[in-house]
């Protein structure tokens, strides 16, 4: 019995001890940013001597910072719509009937996801500069739609295929068309998988710093990932206000994250394990 | 009225269109009104932002590969050149080589220590040990931060004067042991892979328990009546019934290493500081298409043969432990 309890607190300890190494930088992160400078390096693990936010004024007042939070904001926020129609349509054809070219058109998407997009990388900015849209928040998002779509259509055609087809006909009976019958019906049935495939998305473009550092030169056009970017090259001095930068952009997902977790935790391995 | 004709309408579609459901469907139609084709206008937007985004460039590359570059302007023709100078030509060969071994070097590691540790922490939870939904979220969390904000932390708390690590080592007398983690060519690659896989533990901890979960509960309980615990049971019982999640973490681990660019680029820059030491394959790609290095006129051309290169060994060894799982399920 007690060789249990001795085991039963070695699991313990093992827990407890790779939860601080997981969540360690991340408190660290949130309590530098309310910290004068100086006591950042005095003090690196003392709690503030007293809580300012004078470095999250300073990122407002001082840097673009509410311009780079509106930019990420648009652009995930276009992103993730334009996605959600266009995989809800192509899911909605690849599941719900039986042309003979189906099965081919889902292997096509499924592709997708063994393609490593940044091996692209020279073809598609010598794309993105001939459609005109270097330094345009729309080569970012529609090269993020193009990236999400495999995992969204392997996603959303597996959630089509669960419901019951009584329900298609019923709506067909009811003389619905085949756009009508997908909003008015099935749309509404969908919203946890088009959650899932929504969060699994946000996280990947509001974190992304690939695509904007290749296509956004443009200062006011930043995204948040980039900005910060910038921050460390011009505020190596002032590490507070970099740490505040560091929470503020990360707080969104962490939030978010708060609200979800469940679903959050459950679409990212949702490609993987189906 | 409009209403009328709309019900009319739509009462003509579902028809024909329960026609189209069935098995059969996809022949040509017996009495074609327009409207039924609407359907195929689904699936268009998709094919388009994907075939042109996606699909089109990872191809094109393979073709810009055999073409002369000058710049970003595409010349004649040259055959495998490209290539052949990638192979052979300094400093391309070096680079080639070295960024290789760095990769496997990378791949190994997250193997041993990140899926390892995963592994573990998956079978923590799983023995649901008392706040499991607790440890789960906070493995998960440094998951949701941008690679840039991981690479900026790590590289505060590996500041070789001001940052916590050496300050901690100080503290407990390993005074010996304290270094410029990142800025000496012995340590830099390691803490990059380590701080990478501080960053994905948590994704491989769910697939790995998402496959511990699957095991059946009746198979864990026979093991455990015949006396197996701890090691034995997870040696015996709970590894082999893991067989297909842990494929999955191995591609996956494969691919993602393989692909890697983001962390080194972040904080190491464009060069795999310090001395190519941290230096990878993706990141070489970079380089050696948009870095200008030393404005050499062919590298536009050498970075499609080297992204054509990594491509093939990404989808070779994807598909040989793919094949790998299908011949082992139906065996």
């Amino acid at each position: 019995m007690r060789l249990r309890v001795m085991k039963r607190s070695v699991l313990y300890v093992l827990a407890v001890g790779y939860a601080i190494v997981s969540l360690f930088p991340l408190l660290l992160m949130l309590i530098s940013s309310f910290k004068p400078n100086v006591e950042i390096f005095t003090k690196p693990l003392a709690w503030p001597s007293k809580f300012s936010v004078v470095s999250y004024d300073k990122l407002f007042v001082e840097l673009n910072y509410s311009k780079y939070i509106f930019n990420s904001a648009f652009v995930s926020v276009a992103t993730l719509v334009i996605l959600v129609v266009c995989s809800v349509m192509v899911s909605f054809y690849i599941a719900r009937f039986r042309f003979k070219w189906n099965g081919l058109l889902f292997f096509y998407f499924l592709l997708g996801m063994m393609l490593p997009i940044k091996l692209g990388l020279v073809p598609l900015f010598l794309l993105v500069r001939d459609l005109g849209l270097i330094n345009s928040y729309w080569s970012i998002i529609l090269i993020q739609v193009g990236a999400g779509l495999p995992m969204a259509a392997l996603i959303l055609s597996g959630f089509f295929r669960t419901l019951p087809s009584e329900l298609e006909e019923a709506g067909r009976m009811d003389g619905c068309s085949s756009g009508g019958l997908l909003l008015r019906i099935l749309v509404p049935l969908m919203k946890p998988a088009i959650g899932t495939v929504v969060i699994i998305n946000f996280i990947g473009v509001w974190n992304d710093f690939f695509f904007p550092m290749i296509f956004i030169q443009d200062e006011a056009k930043k995204t948040i990932p980039l900005g910060m970017l910038q921050l460390f090259g011009e505020f190596t001095t002032d590490w507070s206000v970099l740490f505040a930068g560091l929470t503020l952009s990360s707080l969104p997902m962490i939030i978010i994250f708060a609200l979800a977790s469940r679903q959050f935790m459950d679409g990212l391995t949702a490609g993987a394990v189906k | 009225m409009g209403s009328f004709w709309n019900t009319r309408a739509t009462h003509l579609v579902c028809e024909v269109n329960n026609v189209e459901d069935t098995p059969t469907a996809g022949t040509p139609p017996r009495n074609g009104t327009w409207k039924k084709h609407l359907i195929h206008l689904f699936p268009v937007p998709a094919i388009l932002f994907y075939t042109l985004f996606i699909v089109y460039p990872i191809f094109a590359a393979f073709t810009y590969s055999l073409f002369e570059w000058k710049g970003l302007v595409m010349g004649r023709f040259n055959n495998f050149d490209n290539f052949i100078r990638l192979f052979t030509q300094e400093p391309y060969h070096t680079m080639f080589w070295r960024a290789l071994r760095h990769n496997l070097y990378y791949f190994v590691v997250e193997m041993v220590v990140q899926n390892g540790i995963a592994f573990g922490l998956a079978y923590l939870i799983f023995r649901k040990i008392k706040g499991a939904s607790f440890f789960k979220v906070a493995y998960f969390l440094p998951r949701l931060l941008s690679v840039i904000i991981v690479g900026f932390l790590w590289k505060l708390i590996l500041n070789p004067n001001m940052g916590i690590l050496n300050a901690a080592l100080r503290k407990i007398g390993l005074e010996s042991f304290t270094t410029a983690w990142l800025g000496n060519p012995d340590t830099a690659l390691t803490a990059v892979v380590l701080i990478n896989s501080w960053f994905a533990i948590g994704f491989y901890m769910l697939i790995l328990l998402a496959g511990l979960q699957s095991i059946p509960e009746e198979v864990m309980e026979a093991a455990r009546l015949d006396g197996a615990t701890g090691f034995r049971l997870i040696r015996s019982v709970v590894l082999p019934m893991m067989f297909q999640p842990m494929v999955i973490v191995i591609v996956m681990t494969f691919i993602q290493s393989f692909e890697a660019f983001e962390l080194v680029f972040a904080m190491q820059g464009s060069t795999g500081e310090p001395f190519y030491s941290t230096d990878l394959l993706a990141v070489f790609f970079y380089r050696t298409a948009f870095g200008g290095n030393s404005g050499d006129t062919g590298s536009l051309g050498i970075g499609s043969a080297l992204a054509v290169v990594l491509f093939a060994i990404i989808a070779i060894i994807s598909a040989v432990f793919m094949k790998y799982v299908n011949h082992k399920e139906t065996a």
